[in-house]
């Protein structure tokens, strides 16, 4: 047996930095997404407070997303129950990839897209993010469908992952659940 | 007990997919959304790659002069001393891009400023120097009463008249309207903000103000229109910068006490402090294709540093508006 640090330690539940990061941008994403689906039909005085907080926090998340991935890749995660199938022991971690893939196609579609129609992004009044990529209205338009449409991919993605969630929580009633509280 | 369970892990999701749902199809939306709005504007058969407004127009480069009278009103670059150069696009309102130039009640200048840095200003002015209406609710009124029949393809005089008369604050415009000629070229209109915005100093100190573009010198035609010809106001701007730059002075009109910057239904005062910022030289044209002015949204929410946006409902609802069809004429571009 390799001499592992203790957090490298296999175990039943995820590393406390791990679950922090878990539950703060999973209340992030879904305010990210309901301001973003309501701020885009409002012409309401709101419409602009909303979405300069929403860039905001979508660059906020892509810090996050990418903390996150680094604490993902340098701690083992707990192991999957040995009863689930092989086949949904490769949906589980397909579905997690895809998760991952999504939290870093959201923020970076969006600011990204900002850059192509030549509009700089304040975080929180801090600085200004100035255009990442040329002016162009084709690469805003592929931008911009990645992002309208990446949303709707996003949500799928969370609906399965809580569905799946609850079943081993309360069905299977096995570690799984736990093991993110 | 079970049962329970199952339904646990069925509802949790149910509620969520059906929250996102409504939220998606406009709950707690008012009445008139962005994506409303733009099909109103685009009628039963919109004209796909085209802006929703506006959508007969052409581009434009030059430069702004700035002569630094604004500088103690505000820290953006662009108005102390010195030269900035711009992309703008001239078009009339409407939603048909082959409409005849004369026809249009109204003529637009739009100019942008910088590409994403934080001295990026966007500006979309027009002929009339207000609104009819201060909120996006009465404005979708007057259009969909200025809206043609879909059965006759005609106006209802009737029901535009109705729509004036229920809506007071229109008198100003009205008024506007009786008295304003269109001139015989693009280069001799006055341009209006309509909106007003805060300059906002270093000492952030804000001054409400409005700004037009107008002439810097008078503009005469050497020989009269062709009004059958559709493009006649475009051929006669093209072939008048080949005699040299067309300029514009910028001027700002400062609000003094009792001016409302949040409704742009009336005029303020022509006593009013104005303050010319600078020239507009416009040198170039060139007509609308990609890497020019089609790929810009004049959102007029983009704001230098040292410029903020006031609660001017219209405002706030045309960068909604305009984003929409953004996305939209840029996925038509695909
Ligand atoms: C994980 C991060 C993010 C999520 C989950 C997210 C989610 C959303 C959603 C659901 C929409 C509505 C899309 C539609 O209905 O078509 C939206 C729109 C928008 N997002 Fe994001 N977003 C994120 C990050 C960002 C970032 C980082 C920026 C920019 C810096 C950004 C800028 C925008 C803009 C400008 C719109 C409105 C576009 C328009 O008006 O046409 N988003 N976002
Ligand atoms: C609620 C009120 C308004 C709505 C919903 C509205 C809607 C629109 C839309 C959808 C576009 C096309 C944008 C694009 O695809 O890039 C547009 C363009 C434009 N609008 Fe408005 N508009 C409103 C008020 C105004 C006012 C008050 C002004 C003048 C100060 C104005 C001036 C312009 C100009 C000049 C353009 C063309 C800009 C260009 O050349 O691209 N609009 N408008």
């Amino acid at each position: 047996m390799p001499d592992l640090k203790p957090d490298m330690q296999p175990s039943d539940t995820y590393s406390r930095a791990a679950r922090i990061m878990h539950w703060a941008m999973a209340l992030l994403l879904f305010s990210l997404i309901f301001a973003g689906l309501a701020m885009v039909q409002s012409l309401q005085s709101w419409h602009l407070p909303l979405i300069t907080l929403h860039k905001s926090f979508g660059i906020l998340a892509l810090i996050l997303a990418v903390i996150r991935l680094v604490i993902r890749l340098t701690h083992v995660p707990p192991a999957l129950p040995d009863n689930l199938s092989a086949a949904q022991q490769r949906g589980a971690r397909g579905a997690h990839v895809l998760l991952y893939a999504a939290m870093f196609a959201m923020p970076l579609s969006g600011l990204l897209m900002q850059g192509a129609a030549g509009r700089p992004v304040e975080f929180f009044g801090l600085f200004t993010i100035p255009a990442l990529l040329p002016v162009q209205l084709e690469t805003y338009a592929v931008l911009r469908e990645l992002h309208g449409w990446g949303a709707w991919g996003l949500i799928a993605l969370v609906l399965l992952h809580i569905t799946a969630a609850l079943h081993h929580g309360l069905i299977r009633r096995d570690t799984v659940l736990r093991s993110m509280l | 007990m079970s049962l329970i369970r199952y339904a646990v892990v069925a509802l949790v999701p149910a509620t969520l997919a059906g929250l996102i749902y409504a939220v998606a199809s406009g709950l707690g939306q008012s009445e008139v959304t962005a994506q409303r709005f733009v099909n109103l504007q685009e009628g039963a058969s919109p004209h796909a790659g085209f802006r929703r407004a506006h959508a007969k127009g052409f581009c434009l480069a030059g430069d702004f002069e700035s002569n630094g009278a604004l500088a103690s009103y505000t820290d953006a670059a662009l108005f102390q001393q010195g030269q900035t150069p711009f992309v703008g696009r001239i078009s009339i309102a409407g939603t048909n891009p082959t409409a005849p130039d004369m026809r249009s009640p109204v003529r637009s200048l739009a100019l942008s400023f910088g590409t994403g840095d934080a001295d990026s200003w966007r500006t979309a002015m027009n002929t009339p120097p207000v609104m009819a209406v201060a909120t996006p609710e009465a404005f979708y009124a007057q259009l969909a009463a200025l809206a043609p029949d879909p059965a006759t393809g005609q106006r209802d005089p009737a029901r535009i008249q109705a729509f004036f008369a229920s809506h007071p604050e229109t008198r100003a415009f009205l008024a506007w309207q009786k008295t304003y000629v269109p001139t015989q070229s693009f280069a001799s209109e006055r341009y209006h903000s309509i909106n007003a915005f805060y300059l906002v100093n270093r000492e952030g100190r804000r001054q409400a103000v409005r700004w037009a573009a107008v002439p810097a010198a008078p503009v005469a035609n050497a020989t009269p229109l062709d009004a059958e010809n559709p493009q006649a106001l475009q051929d006669e701007f093209m072939a008048r910068l080949k005699q040299g730059p067309v300029v514009f002075d910028l001027v700002f009109s400062l609000a003094g006490t009792g001016d409302d910057e949040n409704d742009p239904t009336v005029p303020w005062p022509e006593t009013r402090p104005a303050i010319s910022a600078g020239k507009l030289i416009i040198r170039a044209t060139s007509a609308e294709s990609a890497g020019n002015c089609k790929d810009i949204n004049f959102d007029p929410l983009i704001l230098p540093r040292g410029m903020a946006a006031t609660l001017d409902p219209i405002l706030r609802a045309r960068s909604a508006a305009y984003a929409e069809s953004y996305r939209r004429r840029a996925r038509e571009s695909l």
